[in-house]
């Protein structure tokens, strides 16, 4: 009897001992979807081609086929037979603390890389460059930002554009209206009807909506790029183990040449809801990104 | 997040740099100016939306007390019309659809039109809540007033309707503090009013959780005020003996 107490303690201790071994392997969220066998990937409604809904809570996009395949590793590497992959749609209001509480584990739309998100949230390896542009009627005749003067310029609530063009316009001595869309179909049909004399907005989401539009040859991308910001897959801040798995996943794919294949897949052709292509060809930016892989935040790119 | 950092209404909107004294000069602006900028255009939107409301909603309310059928219609159409569509569906019909079947009304400014939007969406609830107070008083009062020999316009406007409102002085009030928030929704036509600050600032600072306490709490300060102010005038004009009015 004494001794069976002493093998079932023996017992007792080495199951302690491995568990903790493993707790020590693996940390925050590596650990998290090894326990749960599950993952909450953060999504957007609506983010041009890198991530949007194509209804009945079904989500695709550039940078929604990437986390796939991330996480598609990253549960290889865990050994998992079966990773359950949740959708959580978020905003630019709430993507950031539903990071830090743990609602989504992986946050796949389109958050620029800057130094202020950087000290609450980490970034994968950059895998899309934006520039923001701006988009007018081809009958207009602006070709510059120095034509804007006097006229309606539409951006949409909530983005960063705006502050590009404030600086613009005190740098120039432009002077312009802004006019603010609730969300970038709101501010396109600004620029549609007439409201607007130009929309400034990330190139793609200006590429995606004139793809879209009733008579795409009506409008046309000019002048110069107003700012050029590095888009990113989210993750938790401090968790270096699961950095890692993202990072290095993504950069085979960016060694590969798979990271072209499925940015072709996603911007150049057809692409639902509409069955258009974006038809926006990488940017020499964001090949130099896939070239030498970084998370440098958007004011590294500034200094350039 | 971790410590508050209020510093961030200090902040120069072109580069984020603190500004001592918080309000910016020559042409530059900090979130703080922006934020009683957009202060005031939420505290213009909801006033004269509550004026054209109370005009509109009063008219209405007493046509739909009058003997008279066509009148009674009227009323009636326009309540149902304006309660019946979601107020951000009729702003947008306001901004983008009529302007298209109207051209001219393209050049009216996208103020005007959330004004008018939200004041008439906001008449269709007054004129139900006048139509009520009159309705509350007894038939007695208007055939008394009749008997003396006023004309119809008379009798509403020394017998039934100094009764009426000082009844519906209440309902007045909550509906005075929701067209305070309901502005809120001009943000989507553009107006810099405190919804689209909020929206904008907590983007740009990345400081959400400060600028939404401080929009908050404009919010509230707004509409309580105006609490404030139709408790102190139900007070003033309460008289004693008359309904509603016993001290």
């Amino acid at each position: 009897m004494k001794q069976m107490s002493k093998l079932v303690l023996g017992l007792a201790l080495g199951g302690l001992v491995t568990s903790a071994a493993l707790a020590q392997e693996l940390t925050g969220t590596l650990k998290k979807i090894k326990d749960t066998g599950a993952v909450t990937m953060g999504v957007r409604e609506s983010s041009g081609g890198l991530s949007f809904t194509t209804g009945d809570g079904k989500f695709a996009g550039f940078h929604v086929a990437l986390c796939e395949r991330v996480l598609g590793d990253v549960q290889k590497q865990l050994k998992l037979a079966k990773l359950d992959i949740k959708y959580q749609p978020v905003t630019s209001q709430n993507r950031i603390p539903l990071m830090q509480n743990g609602t989504v584990d992986i946050e796949c739309g389109s958050t620029t890389n800057n130094a202020a998100r950087q000290k609450d949230v980490s970034f994968a390896v950059t895998t899309f460059v934006e520039e923001v542009r701006i988009a007018v009627k081809a009958n207009s005749g602006i070709t510059s930002i120095g034509q804007l003067n006097g006229k309606n310029v539409a951006t949409t609530t909530g983005t960063t554009s705006v502050q590009h063009l404030r600086k613009h316009e005190r740098g120039a001595g432009v002077n312009f209206n802004e006019v603010y869309g609730k969300d970038h179909a709101d501010s396109f049909l600004l620029l549609e009807s007439g409201r607007a004399d130009a929309f400034v907005m990330d190139g793609q989401i200006l590429a995606g909506n004139i793809a879209k539009a009733k008579n795409p040859a009506d409008f046309k991308i000019v002048g110069e790029t107003l700012s050029v910001e590095p888009i990113s897959i989210m993750i938790r801040k401090d968790d270096p183990a699961f950095k890692k798995a993202v990072d290095d996943s993504l950069k085979a794919m960016m060694k590969s040449g798979e990271m072209g294949k499925v940015y072709d897949k996603w911007f150049m052709q057809p692409i639902p809801p509409a069955n258009k292509p974006i038809g926006l060809a990488a940017s020499e930016a964001t090949k130099a990104a896939w070239a030498n892989p970084n998370d440098k935040p958007m004011e590294d790119y500034a200094k350039k | 997040m971790s410590a508050w950092d209020w510093q961030v209404f200090c902040k120069n909107t072109l580069d984020g740099s603190v500004v001592a004294g918080c309000f910016g000069s020559g042409g530059d602006i900090t979130y703080f100016d922006w934020l009683l900028s957009a202060w005031g255009w939420t505290l213009s939107v909801s006033i004269l939306a509550l004026v054209v409301a109370l005009l509109l909603g009063s008219v209405m309310g007493i046509l739909r007390t009058t003997p008279s059928r066509g009148l009674v219609l009227l009323g009636n159409a326009w309540t149902e019309l304006f309660r019946n569509i979601p107020l951000l569906v009729q702003i947008f019909l306001w901004y983008h659809v009529v302007p298209a079947l109207i051209p001219p009304l393209r050049a009216v400014p996208s103020f005007i039109l959330v004004v008018l939007g939200l004041g008439l969406f906001t008449s269709a609830r007054i004129s139900e809540q006048v139509r009520a107070g009159i309705q509350s008083l007894s038939r007695g009062q208007r055939m008394a007033g009749l008997a003396m020999g006023f004309t119809l316009p008379q009798t509403y406007r020394y017998v039934l309707l100094p009764m009426a409102f000082r009844i519906v002085i209440p309902p007045l009030t909550s509906e005075s503090m929701n067209i305070i928030k309901n502005s809120s929704v001009a943000f989507a036509v553009s107006i810099s009013e405190l919804t689209l600050f909020a929206l904008q600032a907590q983007e740009e600072t990345s400081r959400g959780i400060e600028i939404y306490l401080a929009v908050t709490g404009l919010y509230f300060i707004s509409a309580f005020a105006i609490n404030r102010f139709m408790l102190w005038l139900e007070g003033h004009l309460r008289v004693p003996g008359m309904i509603g009015g016993g001290k």
